[in-house]
């Protein structure tokens, strides 16, 4: 089931440099929205920006939800200035959720910037189902990383070294990994820049891991009717797969991630 | 008091003149928790080709001041699945169904128009003659007025069902082609297709969609939409779906009394899949206050006198 709702906002606040997450409460959300699945968000009625936003859930607890965004185009700006009270226009759970059941006993929670979104949700979905959970979040520098003290076994990478490991996140992965001596099997799962992806795919090719991915998009409508959000597959009987729709979460096998645009308006 | 918004076009009858637009409404079937397709007017169906085709690569979407740009490339399941799957679950939902059709020759058009004749519960056919995205979209027949005709005649003789051409806005004179569609027995033009548009980034100096070039919609194109549905009411009598920005009851009702008989919802259900039945109500309360109680009292009802003031200043 999903929903088309005014919630009010609760607060907004920033956690990070230029990151900022909005709270709200929706009973009827979160009694069906699962790990990994977003929101459709209109910034305000106005024409002008004129599309929804589509943003993961970042925490959910009881019926309050927070998503995070970074503040660079006019729709968040908009969210950024949100106060307590204000209307906002909600759509959703949407998307296919990250795939929880298998063989592995540790989940590896990859995120690079503005990846971290679907974590924090993620992790604990992860732990409640009795699985280990690591973070590893990495971002250019220490004030653009997010620290939240709830996050599961954080680890953090910054590319200048000012917090963390002086490193890119998917060096981080490795360092991880090669001092990891408890033989626990592992699945990734991942978010962040394309970039990213594409050289932690390589990386998991190479030592053979599980890698989930979490893609983010721009789309238009979000619900698979605008089909405005095509990524190609390596496989399968149609060429194109909707992130809206069939996505945001996918095996990191089945696509062609070169596919995936580089730049957003 | 009582009021019936129903419009019959040939043998079809719509509860109310709200149509969902060809491309914006996947198959009509894509977002049952948001809207009852059976209270629309009907749902005009993705463009529906001979084979499956994957549509453009990506980027297909680029958002602008009140519009925005797609390039979809007609991505549809092709007809064999759409008569196997997609329509009986439209049937169920009991929506009035009307198939758009997009191909690169009359005898596609034709194979897939006759296709359709084989199965129970369509209403009626919107031909696309004007897509602006894909070489063989129908683009090519949409700015040449005899290929227009030949294929409105060709698709005519085969289907005793309601047959609207849908018209590109990018021509120089859309009256001309409404007008070869009403005289090889077309039984509505819908107006308009989308304008082609561009945009791009200033710093990599790159196009924002992967065709360069895309087609643009949104409440940003209303103006421009309806000054081509009031130049095709000047050239035909033949129905004419109004298509352009609608995203509100004052929206669609602009159209009605320009002279549109029916309106279609597209870029707005991007933002509110339920658009459609919103709009419906709207239409309704306008009538209500205004003591309306058939359409056909709104259709063609513009207003063009000119003001006393206008007069007085020497506009006459």
């Amino acid at each position: 089931m999903m929903y088309l709702e005014t919630v009010a906002v609760d607060y907004t606040k920033e956690v990070a440099e230029n990151v900022w997450v909005i709270g709200f409460r929706s009973a009827r959300i979160t009694e069906v929205l699962r790990p990994g699945q977003f929101l459709n968000i209109k910034p305000d009625s106005s024409y002008d920006p004129l599309l929804r936003r589509a943003y993961s859930v970042h925490r959910v607890d009881g019926d309050k939800i927070e998503l995070i965004y970074n503040v660079h185009g006019k729709g968040s700006a908009i969210f950024a200035a949100k106060r307590p009270g204000d209307p906002l226009d909600v759509m959703g759970p949407l998307g296919v959720p990250f795939r929880l059941d298998g063989k592995f006993k540790k989940g590896i929670l990859v995120s690079g910037g503005l990846g971290i979104a679907p974590m924090p949700i993620l992790g604990e979905a992860l732990h409640q189902r009795g699985y280990d959970v690591v973070n590893i979040h990495g971002a250019r520098n220490a004030s653009m990383i997010v620290q939240d003290d709830r996050l599961r076994n954080p680890h953090y990478a910054t590319d200048d070294g000012s917090l963390g490991l002086h490193s890119n996140v998917v060096q981080a992965v490795e360092h991880y990994l090669d001092r990891d001596h408890s033989n626990d099997s592992v699945r990734l799962f991942a978010c962040g820049p394309n970039k990213m992806l594409d050289s932690l795919t390589e990386f998991c090719a190479n030592r053979d891991l599980d890698l989930k991915v979490s893609l983010e998009c721009q789309m238009a409508c979000g619900i698979g009717i605008c089909q405005g959000c095509p990524v190609e597959m390596k496989r399968g009987n149609r060429k194109y797969t909707l992130v809206c729709m069939h996505g945001p979460n996918y095996d990191v096998g089945d696509l062609v991630l070169e596919s995936l645009p580089t730049e957003h308006g | 008091m009582s009021i019936s918004t129903e419009i019959t076009i040939r043998n079809v009858t719509f509860k109310n003149p709200v149509l969902t637009a060809s491309g914006t409404f996947g198959y009509g079937l894509e977002s049952p928790d948001y809207v009852d397709v059976s209270q629309l007017g009907g749902v005009v169906t993705k463009s529906i080709s001979r084979k499956p085709r994957d549509g453009n690569p990506p980027q297909r979407i680029a958002e602008t001041p009140a519009g925005m740009l797609n390039s979809i490339g007609l991505a549809n399941v092709g007809v064999d699945v759409f008569l196997n799957e997609k329509l009986p679950a439209l049937r169920k939902v009991n929506a009035t169904v009307i198939v758009n059709i997009a191909a690169s020759s009359i005898e596609e058009y034709a194979y897939v128009l006759e296709r359709c004749e084989e199965h129970e519960g369509i209403g009626g056919y919107e031909i696309n003659v004007s897509c602006p995205n894909v070489k063989d979209g129908g683009l090519s027949f949409g700015t040449n007025c005899p290929a227009v005709a030949e294929m409105t005649r060709e698709l005519r003789g085969r289907t005793e069902k309601l047959l609207a051409i849908k018209l590109t806005p990018n021509v120089t004179s859309i009256g001309e082609f409404a007008h070869v569609c009403e005289a090889e027995g077309a039984d509505a033009v819908s107006c308009i297709n989308t304008f082609v548009g561009m945009d791009i980034f200033v710093d990599s100096r790159r196009p924002k969609i992967a065709t360069i070039t895309g087609g643009f919609s949104g409440p940003a194109i209303l103006p421009m939409a309806l000054a081509k549905v009031y130049e095709v009411r000047k050239a035909v009598s033949i129905p004419i779906i109004g298509i352009g920005g609608i995203t509100t009851a004052e929206d669609a009702l602009k159209f009605l009394i320009v002279g549109a008989s029916l309106v279609q919802v597209g870029t707005a259900l991007f933002i509110d899949p339920g658009a459609g039945p919103t709009i419906a109500e709207g239409i309704v309360a306008y009538m209500e206050r205004n003591g309306i109680t058939s359409l056909t009292e709104l259709i063609g009802s513009l207003d063009t006198s000119l003001q006393p003031s206008l007069i007085a200043a020497g506009w006459e």
